[in-house]
């Protein structure tokens, strides 16, 4: 190489190059530094060879660990899935009357049908639960119940679905059609009075002779509604499908019904038991008191 | 000598082509014994501070019987730092980022006032450093021996006493990482729990890297670890200036060397070093003072000790080499009387680091001492913002944390206020009971998620309101957030 002198106030030896009059100095790296080097290199030959690594055409190379991503997932879902064991038991063990007594289980049940509902039930009902008025999806936060509010009424509700074809136990009720049936004064009419049964408009003498004639079979005489028939709740503030006079004489000429699947069967009985742990706790969930003696109504059975 | 190019080029090569030396193999530090007041106030040191290293996790504190009783305990799972009547949660971490900045302000206090004290006494790295050196020391022998069997052949009784001495290398580091881990959890179940292989695998896997990382930084790298790898040594250049206190060799006084026979011959020509290199000999990291302040010198000042005595045994003043500053070092040389020490101490640099260090210590106790032991954040439901009910009124649901710092179950009551007409029920209490005010009770040292029901008549209109949460005991601690209720036809 070029020149190497000794550097005279340092005492260490150029490199033997000058650039401008500025020459470098030789300082070795430390050897250890060197090693450390070589110890990367044989650790990633063994990392390549246990782990996936080189890409080929279509997959990489496996590695001999055989380890994968989705591996590794499925591993850490398994592990969650055991985890939530003895949780899952204790609820299908417990009938849905004693939930709400066992505050933990039922903080777990709450938990778990929250994401249940997010998967399964947000589509419609919206992830809040505050359903749609313009799709006519009903809002699970209030206190408004079509088919009743406890939570052994939710749970035959999630079981057998609503107007669900091919399930005989589902939750039914047709509202017949009333187009062509009424003048168009006495539709009139009879929008005013079932707006005044919640306070919204006028006392009607026509409308509420009409109401009383077609309506108060199911609606109730004051428009208290029916859970029974699942028939709407008329004299409180909650509109399923809205509440202006187009909204309403829409639903009297041609009524829309709502259609919720059963999922009994595409969902196992203890997710079942938890949404309706998490759809009562929403805020509008009834004690068992107004629904509960029907007897129809069994689903108590062990699942 | 004028060429840019930096190839091989044939032409310059000339006779006098030899390899390049890119790597150097570190040269082995093998220093001597020495006896001495520095040497002694060495030991004091690593006594006290090996000291306070192993006996910390055993020390116990009361905390009553919801909290863990061991004086300082990291715990890592409930997320709490215990540090005697100390107790930090996750959300308070500004105390730790604060005693950290106030032992960076004292790293900088101590630099300025006596220099790397630091680096020679108390870092970690000196201290196993020194530690591992008197193994050597006790397993090979002193400086002389140890040459002498790193040069020996890899005979039988080499290889037991390398043997030997590395299986105490892995002792000493199984010991620094065991007592690592018991800062974490309850140092005597911890323990118990190691040997009977009970232990959390995170447990083996820490004291296994310990163990390593001290076996090398401190068996192996030693001395590198300062010149190579440590940042500080780098920023201490900065920080000395020629007021700092550093291991000094007297040059004026020193120079030219001679030895004592040569001195006796003529005494005018030669200064009171008689090169006789002890100090070179007694250095952990293997460097000459006699060279200069420089990055390598961690000023343990051990080869003052050695120069005191090869002074003392030839019969001259002591403080060849000494500490010292370099303003006194000139003012020495000029034939003036250094200046006190207490000039060295006590200078506008020092004094300000000293304010500026007691003043985060003061502010982080009065935070401290003032912290509210209950807190509470609220936290709107955005979907719905708000819920019509069957008779018209109108429920906002709200998600409330109470925070209940003291290791004890506190009632704690919320109260919504400046909304009229408002009651308020929760998941676990039921709309019965809906009350303007209701009590819930906080488990000992934690935090309460309470989800909370506010229901207004018809007709209320969206407004601002507040809950207020009192702790029902003879703190009263009170934290008041202020929320909105959503009505419908707010504007967005």
């Amino acid at each position: 190489m070029a020149n190497r002198r000794i550097d005279e106030p340092t005492g260490t030896e150029t490199v033997g190059h000058e650039w401008d009059g500025i020459e470098e100095l030789n300082t070795p790296l430390p050897r250890w530094w060197l090693w450390t080097f070589y110890l990367t290199i044989i650790f990633s030959v063994g990392y390549i060879i246990a782990y996936p690594a080189w890409p080929l055409v279509n997959k990489g190379t496996k590695g001999v660990l055989g380890w994968t991503s989705r591996g590794q997932l499925a591993e850490e879902v398994t592990a969650a899935d055991l985890a939530q064991v003895s949780v899952r038991e204790a609820l299908a063990r417990t009938p849905i009357e004693r939930l709400p007594e066992d505050s933990e289980l039922m903080a777990q049940a709450v938990a778990g049908g929250r994401a249940a509902f997010k998967v399964n039930c947000s589509q419609c009902h919206g992830s809040g639960a505050a359903g749609s008025q313009r799709l006519g999806y009903p809002n699970l936060n209030d206190d408004d119940w079509l088919w009743g509010g406890d939570p052994r009424a939710i749970e035959f509700t999630l079981v057998h679905g609503i107007r669900q074809a091919g399930d005989d136990e589902t939750r039914f009720s047709t509202m017949p059609p009333f187009a062509g049936a009424f003048e168009p004064a006495q539709l009139d009419a009879l929008i005013t009075h079932v707006l005044s049964l919640s306070g919204k408009g006028q006392a009607n003498p026509v409308g509420a002779q009409t109401f009383a004639d077609n309506c108060a079979a199911c609606h109730g005489a004051a428009g208290e509604g029916s859970r029974e028939l699942g028939a709407p709740r008329l004299n409180d503030a909650i509109w399923l499908r809205g509440s202006s006079r187009e909204d309403l004489r829409n639903q009297i000429l041609n009524p829309r019904m709502g259609v919720m699947p059963k999922w009994e069967g595409r969902l196992d009985p203890v997710t079942i038991r938890m949404l309706t742990a998490y759809v009562h706790s929403l805020g509008g969930g009834e004690d068992f008191v107004e629904v509960a003696a029907d007897p129809a109504i069994d689903v108590d059975a062990q699942p | 000598m004028h060429s840019l190019s930096t190839g091989p080029n044939p032409g310059d090569q000339g006779g006098e082509a030899r390899p390049e030396k890119l790597y150097e193999a570190r040269a082995a530090v093998h220093n001597k014994r020495i006896d001495g007041p520095f040497r002694r106030f060495k030991w004091f040191v690593m006594l006290v501070t090996l000291g306070i290293y192993y006996a910390t996790p055993w020390l116990r504190w009361d905390r009553g019987p919801y909290a863990p009783d061991q004086a300082v305990l990291v715990d890592m799972a409930n997320r709490r730092f215990y540090m005697f009547g100390i107790e930090i949660w996750p959300h308070e971490f500004y105390f730790v980022a604060g005693l950290l900045i106030m032992a960076g302000i004292g790293l900088f206090l101590v630099t300025s006032a006596v220099g790397r004290a630091w680096c020679g006494y108390a870092c970690p790295q000196t201290v196993w450093t020194d530690l591992f050196q008197h193994v050597d020391r006790f397993v090979d022998g002193d400086r002389n021996a140890r040459i002498r069997l790193d040069a020996a052949p890899w005979t039988w009784g080499k290889v037991f006493k390398r043997g030997f001495k590395w299986s105490i290398y892995a002792i000493i580091g199984f010991a620094t990482g065991g007592a690592w881990i018991l800062y974490f959890a309850d140092a005597p179940t911890l323990m118990r729990d190691f040997f009977t292989a009970q232990a959390a695998p995170i447990a083996y896997i820490t004291v296994a890297v310990l163990t390593l990382t001290t076996v090398t930084l401190g068996g192996f790298m030693r001395e590198q670890v300062c010149i190579y790898m440590c940042p500080w040594p780098r920023i201490q250049s900065a920080m000395l200036d020629e007021k700092s206190l550093i291991v000094t060799y007297k040059d004026w006084r020193g120079e030219p060397r001679g030895s004592v026979k040569k001195a006796q011959k003529s005494p005018d020509d030669f200064g009171d070093c008689i090169d006789c290199m002890q100090c070179v000999a007694v250095c952990p990291t293997g460097i000459d003072i006699r060279e200069g302040a420089q990055i390598g010198c961690i000023t343990c000042a051990l080869c003052i000790d050695a120069c005191d005595k090869v002074m003392a045994e030839v019969g001259r003043p002591r403080g060849l080499i000494d500490y010292a500053t370099l303003e006194d070092c000139e003012r020495e040389a000029k034939g003036e009387t250094p200046r006190p020490p207490w000039r060295t101490l006590l200078r506008p640099r020092t004094i300000a680091y000293t304010l500026i260090w007691g003043s985060i210590g003061l502010g982080l106790l009065f935070a401290l001492g003032v912290r509210s032991h209950t807190d509470l954040t609220v936290s709107a439901d955005r979907n719905p913002p708000f819920m019509l009910m069957s008779d018209g009124s109108v429920r906002n649901s709200f998600t409330l944390k109470l925070r209940n710092m003291e290791s004890r179950p506190r009632d704690m009551e919320i109260a919504v206020e400046g909304l009229p007409g408002a009651v308020m029920w929760s998941d676990t209490i039921r709309r019965g009971d809906a009350a303007p005010k209701q009590i819930v009770t906080v488990p000992a040292d934690q935090t309460l998620t309470v989800r909370a029901y506010v229901i207004v008549p018809a007709e209320t209109a969206a407004q601002d309101f507040a809950f207020l949460l009192t702790s029902q005991d003879e703190q009263r601690e009170t934290d008041l957030v202020e929320t909105r209720f959503s009505a419908p036809g707010e504007e967005p």
